[in-house]
């Protein structure tokens, strides 16, 4: 399990790999904010942490497609599948790999985005401390839409159909409890503790559903 | 140890590929499929390794020592069409990959990486990414992976297409030397295997024909 893990990361930074090319995507789609929405400061820094939440969303989105897809298309899914490892650990271990490799730069890269939609230090860190927490549940229940479209060619936008609904949620709770931190009434705890359930709930259900349709995936 | 495929059939889509086919083998026995093109000889070795669900019928893996109601394909290593290497990882990352992922079975290990990589006749160049090599070297090296994990079944789909003559007579001595051990061959092939002993299974395949039984 810890030669798939390193495999997986090996790929994922090797010319190719989805690593460079989220992180790429997410500065892209911030920083053009700015310019679109005019140079003022107070409205970025209002709408800064909704803004770096949905600009992580979507790389994120980005590379979910690849997770199973290049591994069947090389023929590599079928020895997996063959093992007598439980699939659904198997499949925990490519969402790890998966997030360590794509989902983590995200969050590494937030901080930076955060001064260009002149964010204080305090939205600054909640949102990174959101992020970290709430990639994983996208990387978790984009792998249920990465297995069940793994067959298909051209899969990739029906994974990001599939998986933005119950991807929502995530968003919303990420960027509330990002808000709550910096705008006074509001409390922090609650909807960062419900963010915190989601991603534990998906870390359950995610590799299970996968699996399920990674072993009805009959070609 | 004994492979046993039980009255096993198959469909893709609506077509019925195959139907009935039992087969019974020892260790040391092999299994040789031959058909023409879309006789059905992949999908029953998909159906045997457990990628496709069968139809009906049901394959069994009965050994000393192992538990009951194991799943056959656990037993197995499977050799498709596609060769299940990274182009982006060297040969040796792709082969140690493998070798820790699939473990060892039963207490046997395999042999090691560069072990492996001089009994196919590529030693030496391990250091290299896959995605270097040619369209035969890179099946030799597939190949190799079978030696590094042991499993006691090989299930082999056209093992020596892309192949030149002396590559597919190092194959076919690794073939023996795996019988000799007790291994048991299931492939599908044009080319003879030069294989003593071999039962052969002939595929007729009969994509559509037999709709008019059901």
């Amino acid at each position: 399990m810890t030669a798939l893990l390193l495999r997986d990361l090996k790929l994922s930074v090797r010319a190719g790999g989805g690593a460079l090319i989220g992180v790429l995507f997410f500065m892209t789609v911030v920083a053009v904010i700015p310019f679109g929405v005019g140079p003022d400061l107070n409205l970025l820094s209002r709408i800064g942490p909704a803004i770096v939440w949905i600009g992580a969303l979507l790389s994120a989105l980005l590379g979910l497609d690849r997770m199973f897809q290049t591994d069947r298309e090389d023929g590599s899914l079928d020895l997996i599948l063959m093992q007598e490892h439980p699939l659904a650990l198997t499949v925990l271990v490519k969402c790890l790999a998966h997030w360590l490799g794509n989902g983590l730069p995200l969050v590494i890269a937030s901080p930076l985005l955060g001064l260009f939609m002149n964010m204080s230090e305090a939205a600054i860190g909640a949102t990174m401390l959101t992020l970290l927490v709430g990639t994983p549940a996208l990387t978790f229940i984009g792998a249920v839409g990465a297995a069940v479209a793994v067959a298909l060619p051209r899969g990739g936008l029906l994974v990001s159909i599939l998986v933005l609904p119950l991807a929502i949620p995530v968003l919303i709770f990420g960027v509330s409890a990002s808000y709550a931190a910096v705008e006074d009434p509001a409390p922090f705890m609650p909807p960062f503790l419900i963010l915190v359930a989601i991603t534990m709930f998906f870390a359950v259900i995610g590799p299970i559903g996968a699996a399920l349709a990674l072993r009805n995936t009959a070609d | 140890m004994r492979l046993t495929a039980e009255n096993l059939s198959a469909r893709r889509g609506e077509d019925l590929i195959f139907k009935d086919v039992s087969f019974c083998l020892e260790g040391g026995q092999s299994l040789v499929l031959t058909g023409k093109n879309g006789s059905g000889k992949s999908t029953l070795l998909r159906t045997v390794a457990g990628l496709l669900r069968p139809d009906g019928g049901r394959v069994i893996w009965e050994q000393e020592g192992a538990e009951a109601g194991m799943r056959a394909a656990e037993a197995c290593h499977y050799l498709g069409h596609r060769n299940a290497m990274k182009a982006e990882l060297t040969v040796s990352e792709n082969l140690s990959f493998w070798r820790d992922f699939l473990g060892d079975f039963n207490g046997n290990a395999g042999i090691g990486i560069g072990e492996a990589a001089e009994a196919v006749g590529l030693g030496g160049i391990t250091h290299l990414p896959f995605g270097y090599l040619s369209a035969g070297q890179q099946r030799r090296m597939a190949f190799a992976k079978l030696l590094v994990a042991w499993r006691p079944v090989w299930i082999l789909d056209e093992p020596t297409a892309a192949l030149d003559v002396s590559a597919e007579s190092v194959f076919t001595a690794l073939i023996k030397q795996h019988l000799a051990s007790g291994g048991i061959v299931l492939a599908a092939t044009h080319q003879p295997l030069g294989l003593e002993n071999a039962q052969e299974l002939r595929m007729t395949g009969f994509a559509g024909a037999m709709e008019d039984m059901w």
